[in-house]
């Protein structure tokens, strides 16, 4: 390790990946870290390791991804999987966690590609041992060759509600009933923007010939579902809910349940980057510029965990990112980063016409963002559940600060990772405010937990 | 703008100090409002390491602080809720001849002021208090039944009793200006104005901010401190842990966490009013914890804070009645160490108030005591 | 609560002890997945209600995967690797320090 880089990156998805080549090929010295043992962030993970009779379950969309891990191999850069970042502050320092031993090390600029993460889905039950995000099951097939036991009910909507359910079904898994919640509204709301899409028709394309293959299944879909609670003993064993106007109850040994994605904004907001609030998905993101610079200086985000675009759009940022780091750093004149951004903005603005149909079409449910029963746990970690919240709310506590210092709700070990979008959305539904006014979590060190040993040994590399 | 009036009191400042005189204020039927403007906590009271200690006060502060202490004893009758209270020993360990040299001649000060709350110990007493200690003390100085309590839970039970005895308190509402009407102090803020006779700055580490607007000017820095608190452990440790010369504290909390801070330094960025951590510090601290307590490597460190104090130069509080401007009352510059004293000055400001006097006596604390030094 | 998908002849297994009990897992899975594959129902219990938990997400945001591996506690256990020999426990409500080394 040195001890000064010129590009520090965080994460191995296709951001950061791409990201990386791109700083390589202008001799920029660049090291990248990433806490996973395996490459690819989460949409191409451990593609490296993928079994040959995966390939089609796993998808043409999944190995797409192989060429760009090719070349970051090739790239030269410095690679550090299985590697924590616990610290990162505006003087561009950044605490890592390898192997037992805590280091800082200091880079000229940072570039953040975290990536993202499935909005919690705070329903009744859905602490159950077998209940899991969508994305779990998605990773469990990936890395370790593996599928939840079945029956398995998904719940939820979204993309990824139905690509998962597709990988069941084409891994022979049986499912119990589909749970869809998308609102009929939705896809009324969402008509305005089909003509953009039409533009990406592949994307449409692709979510209809899952919706066929799903459609084809041998089990129950159930639409417009809605008071979604999952029941069990020391296992989930039954989830509950309302479809067109039935009650229902289907029984089954794994829930997957999804209700979108959103940026893991841990990195910037430890920085204290400025973010501005999404309504129409319902999170928080980091304000950038078309290079992806946050509001910090030498600090830039690529992919997902600046917003949702996806991997392809992730990918061209990262390249863009790159380039004007490159720049910065006299790696290119004015003119030269124009030329060389031009064709990438171009391809990163029409990767990102999908998304404002989907955004409009799958908007988070109502039961993901504020729990209606006052038993459900929304902070996982230390037990505190909705209830709990509204009374400090009640009590005179305003913001999520306030009610983390009475409650205790995001003081556990995930630092608000699970239950920091449902605690400002109970306190603002409380309040009768909107959400975005009620401020934020502030996110402190380490970003994830170090001993006191390591601290003690840590080593900074000046 | 509207002008609230019909007040009998205005509390500049929703910490623990703010809410105690708010809520003895009520005692006495006063009409009150507490205008914050961050919300209620945020700050030094909401950082704290939520240590009790009398053990290694200032001289001037001992009565303070012993009368204090009774109070956390039954601080239920106070604020309807223990707050977490737990009235453990608080020990300053001696690891050397030195430190115990050192110890020895505190006790004997402090003996000879009247006073026998501190305690010296050998190393056979320290060690049944304190089994993990092994070879590492050789002795302490301990003050029985100091304890700590949790801040979350204090700061919220402040708040919710001043609320229940009829004080208002608006949160997120900064105080603009400060003047002196016909009658009354108005008070403006960004969109409301208030007015009433009395005035209590506790406004923590802006109270010279406060106190200027009336004409009492104190030289009031404002520092970051830090702490790391860890995950979840069994119980394995009674007393709240100092040391005689190296910087070590830390207690174990009732949920099992173990708050690791005391004086350690954070970085403070003024205008945008937060803390970051410096983390060489964090290390000394650990490195410290380490070799006091080898076992202790293993714990998880699961967060680190700072929070703002406001410290004055001789490191006492200001608790006087205002010196340039009458109505106006001073508590703050608790020079991080104003948790334990919340409960008495509450009630010591509350007599200032109400009959212009105090049991206590408070020379050490008046306002202009940094003039006085100048000009003598 | 999983199941593996292909299970060959060629395939590397190795063991690994889980609470007290050897088990046979595939070279490369994590701890996580291989003891739920195993049919632990639970990675851990929860501090406060002793409450079951297992893995919501598979990728180290929810820390509900806490275990103790060889002799460490508090790791995410859907990060590490399975090794040869590997001790592996559940993590029980509050970790305890008195019992080893205090003395």
């Amino acid at each position: 390790m040195k001890n000064l880089y010129d590009l520090i990156i965080i994460g191995t998805g296709p951001a950061g990946m791409a990201a990386a080549v791109t700083a390589r090929n202008f001799g920029l010295s660049t090291l990248v870290v990433d806490e996973q043992r395996d490459l690819g962030g989460q949409i191409y993970h451990s593609l490296e390791n993928a079994r040959p009779e995966n390939t089609f379950a796993l998808g043409t969309d999944y190995f797409y991804g192989e060429s760009l891990i090719r070349s970051f191999r090739k790239s030269g850069a410095e690679y550090l999987p299985e590697t924590m970042v616990w610290n990162l502050d505006e003087n561009h320092n950044i605490g890592i966690l390898r192997e037992g031993k805590a280091y800082q090390l200091k880079t000229k600029h940072l570039l953040i590609a975290a990536g993202a993460m499935e909005r919690p889905v705070p329903i009744p039950g859905w602490t159950l041992p077998g209940v899991m995000g969508a994305a779990a099951a998605d990773i469990l097939f990936k890395v370790n060759d593996m599928v939840p036991e079945e029956p398995v009910v998904l719940a939820g909507s979204g993309p990824l509600f139905l690509l998962v359910a597709c990988r069941l079904i084409d891994n022979g898994v049986k499912i119990a009933a589909m749970v869809d919640t998308t609102r009929f509204g939705s896809y009324l709301k969402s008509l305005p923007y089909f003509p953009q899409a039409l533009r990406v028709a592949s994307y449409l394309g692709k979510g209809l010939s899952m919706r066929w293959k799903i459609q084809k299944g041998d089990f129950p879909i159930f639409q417009s579902a809605d008071n979604l609670a999952i029941y069990g003993a020391d296992s989930a064993e039954e989830i509950h809910f309302t479809s067109l106007g039935r009650k229902r109850k289907i029984h089954a040994k794994s829930f997957l349940l999804h209700d979108g994605v959103v940026p893991n904004i841990q990195f910037t907001r430890l920085l204290e980057c400025e973010h501005q609030w999404y309504e129409r998905q319902r999170y928080w993101k980091p304000v950038l510029d078309d290079w992806g610079n946050t509001s910090v200086n030498g600090v830039s985000v690529a992919g997902d965990c600046g917003g949702i675009w996806g991997a392809k759009a992730a990918e061209h940022a990262g390249r863009l990112a790159a380039i004007d780091i490159v720049y910065k750093q006299g790696g290119l004149s004015a003119e030269e980063k124009i030329l060389a951004a031009d064709p990438l903005i171009k391809k990163l603005g029409r990767e990102k016409l999908i998304r404002p149909f989907l955004d409009q079409l799958f908007p988070p449910s109502c039961h993901a963002l504020v729990p209606s029963s006052d038993e459900t746990l929304v902070c996982r970690c230390e037990e505190i559940t909705a209830g709990q919240i509204r009374e400090a709310v009640s009590l005179g506590a305003i913001s999520p600060g306030q009610v983390k210092s009475y409650t205790r709700c995001g003081m556990g070990p995930c630092q608000s990772r699970m239950c920091g979008l449902p605690l400002a959305e109970i306190i603002a539904d409380s309040r009768q405010v909107p959400t975005p006014t009620v401020g934020h979590l502030k996110i402190r060190p380490p970003l994830k937990p170090i001993t006191i040993g390591q601290l003690a040994d840590l080593e900074l590399l000046k | 703008m509207s002008n609230q009036t019909g007040l009998d009191a205005i509390i500049i400042g929703g910490g623990l100090q703010g809410c105690s005189v708010a809520i003895h204020l009520a005692h006495q039927n006063k009409r009150v409002v507490l205008l914050e403007k961050d919300t209620c906590g945020k700050h030094a009271s909401g950082a704290t390491a939520g240590g009790l200690r009398c053990l290694n006060r200032a001289p001037e502060e001992i009565p303070l602080s012993l009368a204090a202490k009774t109070m956390w004893g039954e601080i239920e009758k106070l604020v309807d809720s223990n707050c977490g209270f737990r009235p453990t020993d608080q020990i300053r360990i001696a690891g050397t001849q030195e430190d115990l040299n050192l110890l020895e001649a505190r006790r004997e000060r402090v003996c000879a002021m009247g006073y026998n709350h501190e305690e010296l110990i050998g190393a056979e007493e320290l060690r049944r208090l304190v089994p993990a200690i092994g070879s590492n003390g050789i002795g302490g100085l301990i003050c029985r039944g100091d304890g700590y309590a949790d801040p979350g839970l204090t700061c919220q039970a402040f708040q919710v009793k001043a609320l229940r005895l009829g004080v208002t308190i608006h949160q997120q509402t900064k105080v603009l200006a400060l003047e002196k009407g016909s009658e009354d102090w108005i008070v403006s803020t960004q969109n409301k104005q208030f007015s009433a006779p009395i005035i209590v700055n506790c406004a923590g580490a802006w109270g010279d901010e406060i106190a200027a607007m009336v004409g009492d000017h104190v030289d009031l820095k404002k520092e970051a401190l830090a702490m790391m608190v860890t995950s979840r452990y069994r119980h394995f440790i009674d007393p709240v842990i100092g040391h005689a010369s190296r910087k070590l504290s830390f207690k174990q909390m009732e949920n099992g966490t173990l708050v690791i801070g005391g004086a350690l330094r954070g970085i403070l960025l003024e205008k945008e009013e937060r803390t970051l951590i410096d983390w060489p510090q964090m290390r000394e601290s650990a490195e410290t914890v380490r070799s006091v307590f080898p076992f202790l490597a293993d714990l998880h460190i699961v967060r680190a804070w700072g929070g703002i104090e406001g410290m004055t130069p001789d490191r006492l509080p200001i608790i006087d009645s205002g010196k340039h401007a009458s109505g106006v009352f001073h508590a703050f510059g608790f020079s991080a160490h104003g948790y334990q004293l919340v409960p008495i000055v509450g009630k010591v400001v509350t007599d200032l108030i109400c009959s212009g006097r105090s049991d206590f006596d408070l020379e050490a604390f008046r306002i202009d005591r940094f003039e006085k030094e100048i000009s003598s | 609560m999983l199941k593996r998908l292909h299970i060959d002849q060629q395939q590397k297994m190795l063991k690994i002890e889980f609470e007290g009990k050897t088990l046979e897992v595939r070279a490369g899975e994590t701890v996580a997945a291989a003891i739920l594959e195993a049919g632990a129902e639970y990675t851990r219990t929860t501090a406060i209600s002793g409450a079951h938990r297992a893995p919501y997400c598979q990728m180290g945001i929810c820390f509900e995967c806490l275990m103790e591996i060889d002799g460490v506690p508090n790791r995410q256990a859907c990060m590490v690797e399975v090794q040869e020999g590997m001790k592996v426990n559940r993590q029980y409500g509050v970790r305890g320090l008195a019992d080893e080394k205090l003395v």
